[in-house]
């Protein structure tokens, strides 16, 4: 019996195991919406394409199956952009369904007609343009197939409007991929092996470098195993925090421009790196020059097009991370590096002192309590913490011990400010039984507090911390240090968030003081329902250590000296 | 050093773009691009020449390799290949100078393809040597306009090294695993 393009696209989507989709509708998606009621799929009205995006993504990253997105033609579209580019920027496998104006009316600059696979098309892994209903099923299968294989990313569907309308035949068996040029299988020669093999016997100081590949291709058991065995200390990326936990002894934390400083130290003191599924993006490396100079490098990768983009590496091992190092592992030699990790423990102890958790407590309420106060609450297997990005992204990346994969879903290549909050509905709705927290800035929560519509819509139970500082924090902090403290455009004058929050009948807290900061978090734990807690933080307060763009990863701005001497003395 | 890349790829709406794109994106200069049917209704062929040092060219390479609707990529700058520029030249050729200009066409092995009382149109095909040489020479005479193809390349001796990839023999066979969201 023939099918419409529209019943074809939701019976697709079905088969391909897809339980809910974000969206909006809008004239040109209006017949895919028609036939929306003889599927059971449940779609999740969003406020704003932007927001449906980036839902798709968090449910991605939260679950690891691929996400989707609906919205229509034109500035439906466009909307979507700036999620599209986050979800490439961050490997995270989404399909976005546009509608388009019917194709004889593409080219005329019809009413909401916009070139979308145009636009998208630096933005996405790959996107297609679906003119008739006979061509949309081995599209999507091929949409989906690019989208979650190889190194994952985001994939568009574009289908006119006619193309949802017509009517053909559908057979899902004979409506196979055909790819005749997609390679995502590459894995290395017999030799790269032993080249890696006999530099990591021959380290003396090595580092693994641990980035969100680890996580996206499911290889946390056979990293721990491959740096338990050859004693190798273990930095992570943003979006490999939680690949190995952080309660681990080869654990030594996050790295980069606000890595913490025995983890840089330890960097530029090795002479090994080992980079397994990251792409030496310039957050990690801080200067090229003058990066880890003595060191050997042996980068694990997927996409061959990362090999020697930023970091010239000695030995490239391309391919899936798990699969490689199921190779390596009867073959990688235990190694005694306690010299190696003494001298790491010691740079540690040092570093440690600087901490602002030793900070006296003055009355001031600081981020970084809100957020270890959070985690010593919280912090638990299935907990899932979502932040936007800046300050206080940095922060919960610094104090929240993330001990689990996909415990941590955060903006890292694009840094796009907007992102936590419906990110958080993607991953409530992917994982319904897990806690999940919204730590946000007074600033990117106001791009996209619109989905606190779509919460109580969906009547979940999200937990949101707006970390308010009324000022644009990390941008602040950079005029501080480096446009002589000249505040342009970077105070915000802020609504009352708690008035906001109770505008759409959701529980919420304001919070000035510490004492405070417990029994907020455990109300909202406590709540069934969603619970938005204002924390007024210090507003001048500063992310450390950092590295300067373009600094030397080993020269970091730290911690003024006299808070050193405090927290020494207490 | 400027690389020679043979591009096999997928004749589908949208594939130049994809790939004229990739190299705006990555900053890389294009120094010449053609694009052309092959002996295959279903694969079109680009010969494309870029300025890149060794490492930019092998991620020019894996970058292409990126595209889903590329077959295979062939760096061709060190193998022995016939490398073809296509130039039509229109000189200025007064009753005087014709016979000048008919006398350095045929040095260059060049055709004229177009007589006119005031100017002449000569063809030539050759590597960018040639063409150039052609060029400077004619450009006393006055050129007073030029077209030129870009280059085309192709290797010498037996059929490319590797076997193009076909919907039937796919680079890669999705598997049903693969196929599966389970994944």
């Amino acid at each position: 019996m023939p099918k419409t393009g529209a019943q074809i696209l939701w019976e697709c989507l079905e088969r391909e195991g897809v339980t809910h989709v974000f969206g909006y509708p809008g004239g040109a998606i209006l017949p895919a919406y028609d036939a929306l009621k003889y599927s059971k799929i449940h779609h999740v009205l969003v406020r704003h394409e932007q927001g449906a995006t980036h839902m798709a993504d968090g449910y991605a990253r939260a679950s690891g199956q691929t996400g989707v997105a609906v919205a229509t033609s034109g500035p439906g579209a466009t909307n979507m952009v700036t999620g599209i580019a986050t979800a490439m920027l961050d490997s995270s496998p989404i399909v976005c369904i546009t509608g388009q104006v019917g194709s004889k009316l593409i080219g005329s600059d019809a009413f909401q007609e916009t070139d979308i696979t145009g636009i998208t098309l630096p933005i996405t892994k790959h996107n297609y343009l679906v003119t008739r209903a006979d061509e949309l099923a081995q599209t999507l299968r091929e949409a989906f197939y690019v989208a979650r294989s190889g190194r994952p990313g985001p994939v568009l569907v574009d289908i006119t409007k006619d193309a949802q309308q017509s009517s053909c035949e559908f057979d899902w068996e004979a409506a196979k991929p055909q790819l005749p040029g997609y390679r995502p299988d590459l894995s290395p020669a017999p030799k790269e092996y032993e080249q890696a093999l006999e530099l990591i016997h021959n380290s003396k100081r090595p580092v693994i470098l641990l980035g969100h590949g680890a996580i996206v291709s499911g290889a946390m058991r056979e990293v721990r195993d491959f740096a338990e065995r050859a004693g190798i200390p273990v930095a992570l990326t943003l979006l490999g925090l939680g690949a190995l936990p952080a309660s681990h002894p080869l654990n030594l934390g996050m790295m980069g421009m606000h890595g913490e400083a025995w983890v840089n130290h330890t960097i530029q003191e090795a002479d090994l790196l080992i980079a397994l599924g990251m792409r030496f993006d310039d957050r990690v490396t801080g200067n090229l020059k003058t990066y880890a100079p003595n060191a050997k490098k042996i980068h694990v990768e997927i996409d061959p097009a990362e090999i020697n983009k930023n970091v010239k590496v000695d030995v490239a091992l391309v391919g899936d991370l798990r699969e490689v190092l199921l190779v390596m592992l009867p073959k990688v030699e235990s190694l005694d590096r306690s010299e190696w990790l003494d001298l790491i423990d010691r740079v540690k102890g040092d570093s440690a002192v600087r901490d602002i958790q030793n900070l006296p407590d003055s009355g001031h309420l600081y981020a970084a309590h809100v957020i270890n106060d959070l985690w010593r609450e919280a912090r638990g297997s299935n907990t899932v913490v979502v932040t936007d990005v800046g300050q206080h992204q940095m922060w919960e990346a610094q104090y929240y011990k993330h001990e689990d994969p996909r415990s941590l879903i955060t903006s890292g290549g694009l840094g796009t400010m907007g992102f936590a909050l419906p990110a958080a509905i993607g991953a409530k709705v992917a994982r319904p039984e897990a806690e999940v927290w919204v730590v946000v800035g007074d600033g990117g929560f106001q791009m996209t507090m619109c989905e606190l519509a779509t919460i109580v819509q969906e009547n979940l139970k999200i937990n949101i911390a707006i970390i308010n500082n009324g000022f644009l924090g990390m941008v602040r902090q950079w005029q501080e240090f480096f446009y002589e403290r000249n505040y342009q455009a970077t105070p915000l004058l802020n609504p009352d968030f708690a008035k906001i929050a109770a505008a759409y009948g959701i529980r919420n807290a304001t919070v000035t003081e510490r004492s405070q900061v417990v029994p907020a978090v455990q109300s909202a734990r406590q709540h069934d329902g969603p619970m938005l807690i204002n924390f007024h933080v210090e507003q001048e307060d500063t992310v450390y250590p950092m590295v300067a763009a373009g600094a030397a990863l080993h020269e970091m701005i730290r911690r003024p000296s006299p808070i050193v001497e405090t927290a020494a003395d207490e | 050093m400027l690389n020679t890349y043979v591009v096999y790829v997928e004749n589908k709406p949208g594939v130049l773009t994809r790939v004229a794109s990739l190299f705006r994106r990555r900053a890389f200069n294009i120094d010449s691009l053609t694009v052309g049917r092959t002996e295959k209704p279903e694969v079109s062929r680009m010969t494309i020449t870029v300025d890149a040092d060794y490492d930019q060219a092998r991620r020019i390479e894996a970058n292409l390799y990126k595209l889903v609707n590329v077959l295979l990529v062939e760096n061709i700058t060190t193998v022995p290949a016939i490398v073809r520029d296509l130039a039509m030249i229109k000189v200025a050729a007064t009753h005087e100078a014709r016979s000048h200009v008919l006398e350095l066409a045929s040095v260059f092995r060049a055709r004229v393809v177009d007589v006119a009382p005031e100017s002449l149109i000569i063809e030539i095909t050759g590597g960018e040597d040639k063409i150039d040489g052609l060029l400077e020479v004619l450009r006393p005479y006055g050129v007073l306009e030029m077209v030129r193809t870009g280059i085309v390349a192709m290797r010498r001796g037996n059929k490319s090294s590797v076997a193009l990839p076909t919907p039937e023999e796919p680079a890669y066979a999705a598997t049903d695993d693969d196929l599966s969201q389970s994944v």
